[in-house]
């Protein structure tokens, strides 16, 4: 903490002390927050950069970071469209130039990714710091937070390769993002009172001489909801249509998927796919004939850990029961059957 | 459970298995007769009772069933109350492939079944960014900082002791009806504008807590709402809006919130998209500036055909659907329906509802259930014989501004086809000679 900072600490919390004695006006509720409390949760950064913490991080320490807490969900270089849409691509130097994105403009765009919408680089590094990574929200220092953001915006050649980012560039840095000039706020949806943009008028009457179906449901979106006739009623003036596959007799699903969702496991872990953790069959297969491997998952499950399965942190479960654990424990090393 | 047919005439789909493909072709032909009497036959089988019965009337009449002969279930074996058994249909559902992560997805309100205005909580639809939790209301703080003589913490205590006041709002996600904007893309009302609902809300005006504060009126322009789950979510409402009819809400339909809609605090912002309602709040801050978060400077931003984006945009124009019949239904009958949907501003108040059954060629002005109140759903009905030919239904909202609901080409002109946000265009809804309904575009 810097002297400057404990100063004004100093002061906010004489003048917080003061401001007490003219409480609320609703007698014996509420009360004055301290400059801790308020420095524990003020975390917004704004376009203008207040609220922005002091620090700093290269290109290079950005990229560590990344690999280890960032990559899983949104690939090596940013490009990544299996968790979640895309950060990086679809910018060029003529963008970062003009602060408008080309592809935009032309409509040639196959996909929006996030370099190319957001106007303001605070809005990153705010919701980097606020909400990554994905599975332990808040858990980047400011450092790290800077060196993230610094390998994304080289990612997007925003910044070279050995740029280190700081509280004091992160303004030059805002010159240089590609979109930075596409946004507007000219527009009447945002104010209750403003003016809308698009103008019907209610005719009654012969309002049109011919019905044009313009589109139509094609028959695997009609099916791709499953079957209609169990989403709707089984009483009244309509009854839901019959879509979808057939379906197959119900064989009784294993206790164990109703476990795994209760307790969150299928967030993170598929039974035969590769979510942000393991799959549970990739597991079991780990383990195949190791005999420590049940009390090794059950302290994993209770403990959390990271290494045996890449970086990407496990949390500790302590929630969860001994006895939903060893049933967890034993039906993934079983080779999780689903029926 | 399936009753026979007790009305002559009467067409029902017939059970899997029940009629040939030939004695299908002939209930397509409108055989009528035929139909009842091989219904006749079915049910003799199934309920292994004889035809002389049927001819004697209804079974459900004649026959005393087990629930008017036995000793029904006691007081509070439920003790929190669930629907019967038989409405396990209605619920909320995910619409597959639209997101990847389902911490980080939607679930979408079953509209096609609900009654009146209010969406029963626990059907009301569900956005995540980072997943819900079932906070312990007695660790729940609300901070306010910022532009204001003194930040202040709250309890939830302390909040529930303050003066409140019951509202009821629509909330309605602003990428409601997005999958629509290119093209037809989902089946059913609840895919295509089940990010909707409505409620009683009962928590204290924002307004009473920014003046406990000593809000700085000369300096503020803007409060940041803010979550207390991973993400965090924050979203900028500009000072009018926030000193006008905002609530920091706890209350929803005469419960404590449901925890996938914010347990124990939410933020409630009538007329704006659902994003802003913050839930689990935990902090307002008050500031001279717009704060361009996440989810209004990537997300929620509306590309226009120029290449544009707007931000901040955030009411929910004037809108309307027909939920009976919707996509996806069978009319049974020919004959009396009763037509019947939504309608709501984000404005203020639904003055009128126009309903077309020939796809906009004529409209018929539709009654308007009471209560119709300002940025809440207005239930509208129509009556309308229907005759057995292809129909097209549309519904047209007016909202108490003037303002009249566009249709797609309207929209289109101005937003381009492009955007994923504020779809309110008609939805048009195509009626087969079947009876079957589905989702299609007139233009």
């Amino acid at each position: 903490m810097s002297r400057f900072t404990e100063l004004a600490l100093a002061a906010a919390l004489a003048l917080s002390a003061g401001a007490t004695l003219a409480a609320g006006k609703y007698e014996g509720i509420g009360r004055s927050a301290t400059p801790a409390e308020v420095k524990a949760w003020d975390i917004d950064v704004r376009p203008d950069f207040t609220g922005l913490p002091p620090g700093s991080g290269s290109v290079d320490r950005g990229m560590e970071v990344w690999e280890s807490k960032c990559a899983s969900c949104h690939g090596t270089f940013g490009e990544s469209n299996e968790v979640f849409t895309p950060i990086v691509g679809g910018t060029t130097k003529e963008d970062i130039e003009k602060g408008r994105v080309g592809a935009y403009i032309r409509g040639d765009a196959p996909q929006r990714t996030t370099l190319m919408k957001v106007a303001t680089v605070s809005t990153l590094w705010d919701y980097i710091h606020r909400a990554m990574p994905w599975n332990a929200p808040k858990s980047l220092s400011a450092d790290d937070t800077y060196a993230v953001l610094a390998y994304i915006l080289n990612l997007g050649e925003i910044v070279p390769a050995d740029y280190v980012l700081s509280d004091k560039n992160i303004a030059e840095v805002q010159k240089r993002m590609p979109n930075r000039n596409g946004m507007t706020t000219k527009h009447g949806l945002w104010d209750v009172k403003g003016k809308p943009d698009v103008k019907n008028v209610a005719c009654m009457k012969n309002c049109k001489t011919q019905i044009t179906l313009g589109s139509s449901l094609p028959d695997y979106a009609r099916d791709a909801h499953g079957n209609l006739a169990e989403q709707n009623r089984v009483v009244g003036p309509v009854r839901g249509q019959k879509t979808g596959a057939p379906a197959a007799p119900a064989a009784k699903p294993h206790p164990a998927l109703e476990l795994m969702k209760k307790h969150g496991c299928s967030g993170c872990h598929g039974v035969g796919s590769k979510i942000l953790g393991p799959a549970f069959r990739d597991v079991a297969q780990r383990y195949k004939g190791d005999k420590s491997a049940e009390s090794g998952l059950a302290a994993r499950i209770r403990n959390g850990g990271s290494g045996a399965w890449g970086d990407v942190p496990m949390p500790p479960q302590a929630q969860v029961s001994d006895a939903d654990v060893d049933a967890l424990v034993k039906w993934i090393l079983s080779g999780s059957p689903e029926n | 459970m399936s009753q026979p047919p007790v009305r002559p005439g009467r067409i029902r789909r017939a059970p899997e298995g029940f009629l040939t493909p030939e004695q299908i072709g002939e209930v397509a032909a409108g055989r009528r007769d035929f139909l009842r009497n091989a219904f006749v036959a079915a049910t003799a089988v199934a309920a292994g009772s004889g035809v002389a019965r049927a001819a004697d009337g209804d079974p459900a009449i004649l026959t005393l069933p087990e629930h008017s002969t036995t000793l029904g279930r006691p007081v509070a074996e439920r003790p929190y109350g669930t629907p019967s058994q038989y409405e396990a249909g209605l619920k909320r559902r995910e619409s597959p492939g639209l997101t990847r992560v389902a911490a980080a997805s939607v679930s979408f309100a079953p509209l096609q079944g609900l009654f009146g205005i209010i969406t029963p909580s626990g059907l009301h639809f569900e956005r995540h960014h980072q997943g819900w939790h079932d906070i312990d209301p007695a660790r729940h703080r609300l901070m306010v900082n910022g532009l204001v003589k003194e930040a202040r913490v709250y309890t939830m205590d302390d909040l529930m002791r303050l003066p409140s006041v019951s509202r009821i709002h629509f909330i309605e996600c602003g990428a409601n009806t997005g999958m629509e904007w290119g093209n037809v893309a989902v089946p059913t009302v609840q895919y295509t504008h089940g990010m909707l609902s409505c409620s009683e809300f009962t928590g204290v005006p924002l307004s009473v807590l920014l003046d406990d504060c000593g809000i700085d009126m000369k300096r503020a322009k803007f409060v940041l709402a803010e979550g207390a789950d991973g993400s965090s979510m924050t979203r900028t409402i500009p000072l009018d809006r926030a000193l006008d009819d905002v609530l920091v809400a706890w209350g929803q339909n005469g419960e404590m919130l449901r925890p996938e809609n914010g347990y124990p605090l939410r933020l409630v912002v009538p007329g704006i998209q659902g994003v802003s309602w913050v839930k689990w709040l935990r902090r307002i801050e008050v500031g001279d500036q717009p704060w361009a978060a996440k989810d209004e400077a990537i997300h929620y931003i509306d590309l226009l055909p120029d290449g544009t984006h707007r931000q901040y945009t955030s009411i929910q124009e004037c809108k309307s659907v027909i939920t009976t019949p919707s996509g996806g239904q069978t009319l049974l009958d020919r004959g009396f329906h009763n037509i019947s949907g939504l309608a709501w501003s984000g404005r203020g108040k639904i003055k009128r509802v126009d309903v077309s059954t020939d796809g906009g060629k004529n409209w018929r002005t539709a009654r308007l259930e009471t209560p119709v109140l300002s940025k809440a759903l207005t239930r509208f009905n129509i009556d309308w014989v229907w005759d057995g030919s292809p129909a097209i239904l549309q519904s047209r909202a007016m909202d108490d501004t003037g303002y009249v609901q566009p249709n797609y080409a309207q929209l289109r002109e101005v937003r381009g086809t492009r955007s994923i946000y504020h779809n309110n265009a008609i939805q048009s809804w195509k009626l087969a000679e079947s009876g079957d309904v589905s989702n299609v575009q007139v233009y």
